[in-house]
């Protein structure tokens, strides 16, 4: 994957390795998790448990969508890896 | 953040930690503005120590308090406030520290700017000396206009310029926005609460109707504006504005102040309000999770008196603490209501104002509303 110089890259690419932004820190609450990122200073709203697992997880697996897969059922996987392209608009994830 | 009806009704029933945590450094402050919401000037001796600082601090890290909002008073009277601020660094537990800007000299601006994790917010109530004086004190204006820009000069980066929005500078938010970009800094509006000494300037300064009506087309069409959610009871008027708009008080919000005292928010300091101590067993956590005050505010809401209202989703019945301090029901309209029902509604016999925990130098006693 082409990383920019901050290494963050540019668009999401579901089949490549992804990570917990450094700079994230995740709070688990009753509907899943508050992630806050402290160099953004932006609070984000994880709303189901599953995503929280997920974002826990990314970095044991070869790629976001393998992270996503050992988390959902089949049918909700692309709506999972849509959630995780926000995330990584907004920084809270990234490539690693 | 939008308005989200599911994640709204979840954060009703409260969070394991607060996500908007006021921390009142001190009461000690060189300046009297007229709407000062903890009633500050002195000092009071039994404000919690460094190393009680040091310890709330530590707790709040070990409940994954992301930032706290530090006020007072005038939080950088403190001496030990660098100490304070970087010891919240080191446990990532950031600060937003608002201040009147008369201690923000050069070396300190420059500290400040080599922190991570502190945001500051520089406090004026007026687009001019004139307008921002009549409430805050003679020479306050110039003084934050320096300390703005010592700010920018040390390369802070984006602070913000906080005002509270009254009858007088309800017509300068173009100005006020002005005065933001001069330091590219960002601009943050805050309701008038009648609470702390706002409870004698409430009738003469809360904008009018029509400010309101004003204020809430000027908030849509500058939606970089910050508000901390304050004006939640304008989204009646329309679309909602950006935000939870919800009344956060003992869900996500709560305040503790200079003596450790927890309150369900920095507006409703009063008895009725107060949940518990940090000092006592237990400390900060367990007054978050077990107080009974904090129980009762997690309940859903009812709609009371607004029952029958058209906009009761939109604005939930506005804020508790600007009923409370009207004399208003808690479960009926906000004194602002958009729709002019707190007009309607009747007051009870309005609360003689907390004599703070603190000393005092005169008590305030709360004049019915107009």
């Amino acid at each position: 994957m082409t990383a920019a110089p901050s290494g963050v890259a540019r668009t999401f690419d579901p089949d490549q390795p992804a990570r917990l932004h450094p700079l994230v820190a995740l709070r688990e609450e009753s509907f899943g998790a508050l992630a806050y990122h402290y160099g953004e200073r932006r609070l984000v709203f994880l709303k189901t448990p599953a995503l929280v697992g997920v974002l826990e997880d990314l970095e044991r697996h070869e790629s976001a969508r393998a992270a996503v897969a050992a988390h959902v059922e089949v049918d909700q996987v692309e709506d999972y890896v849509r959630a995780l392209a926000r995330l990584f608009d907004s920084g809270v994830i990234d490539g690693r | 953040m939008g308005a989200d009806a599911s994640l709204r009704d979840r954060f009703e029933l409260g969070l394991e930690a607060p996500i908007c945590l006021t921390w009142e450094l001190t009461w000690a402050c060189n300046l009297a503005c007229v709407h000062c919401l903890s009633s500050s000037g002195r000092r009071d001796p039994r404000e919690l120590s460094t190393d009680e600082a040091i310890a709330l601090i530590d707790d709040f890290a070990a409940m994954q308090v992301f930032y706290v909002n530090v006020g007072g008073g005038e939080p950088t009277i403190r001496r030990d406030f660098f100490e304070l601020l970087d010891h919240a660094v080191a446990r990532r537990v950031g600060v937003k520290f608002s201040t009147n800007g008369t201690r923000i000299d050069r070396a300190r601006a420059r500290r400040l700017a080599a922190m991570d994790y502190v945001d500051v917010q520089v406090s004026i109530d007026g687009a001019n000396a004139a307008v921002n004086d009549a409430v805050r004190g003679a020479g306050s204006f110039d003084a934050a206009i320096a300390a703005m820009r010592q700010l920018a000069d040390a390369g802070f980066g984006r602070f913000k310029v906080s005002v509270v929005v009254t009858r007088a500078n309800a017509a300068q938010l173009d100005e006020l926005a002005a005065i933001a970009d001069t330091f590219d800094a960002q601009l943050r509006l805050t309701r008038l609460r009648p609470s702390g000494r706002g409870v004698e300037t409430w009738d003469e300064l809360r904008p009018t109707a029509a400010q309101n009506r004003d204020l809430y087309h000027w908030l849509l069409d500058h939606p970089d504006t910050l508000t901390g959610d304050s004006f939640f009871h304008l989204s009646a008027l329309g679309e909602p504005l950006d935000g939870l708009n919800l009344c956060g008080a003992g869900r996500v919000v709560c305040l503790v102040d200079p003596v450790g005292d927890v309150y369900a928010c920095p507006f409703a300091i009063h008895d009725q309000f107060y949940a518990g101590s940090v000092r006592a067993e237990g400390g900060f956590a367990t007054v978050w999770r077990d107080a009974p005050l904090f129980t009762e505010l997690r309940a859903p809401t009812s709609a009371g008196a607004c029952a029958s209202c058209g906009s009761w989703d939109a604005c939930r019945g506005g804020c508790m603490a600007a009923k409370f301090f009207t004399g208003l029901p808690l479960d009926g309209p906000d004194p602002d209501c958009v729709h002019g029902h707190g007009l309607a509604a009747t007051p009870r016999a309005v609360p003689l104002v907390l004599q703070p925990r603190h000393a005092r130098a005169s008590a305030v006693v709360a004049s019915a509303p107009a």
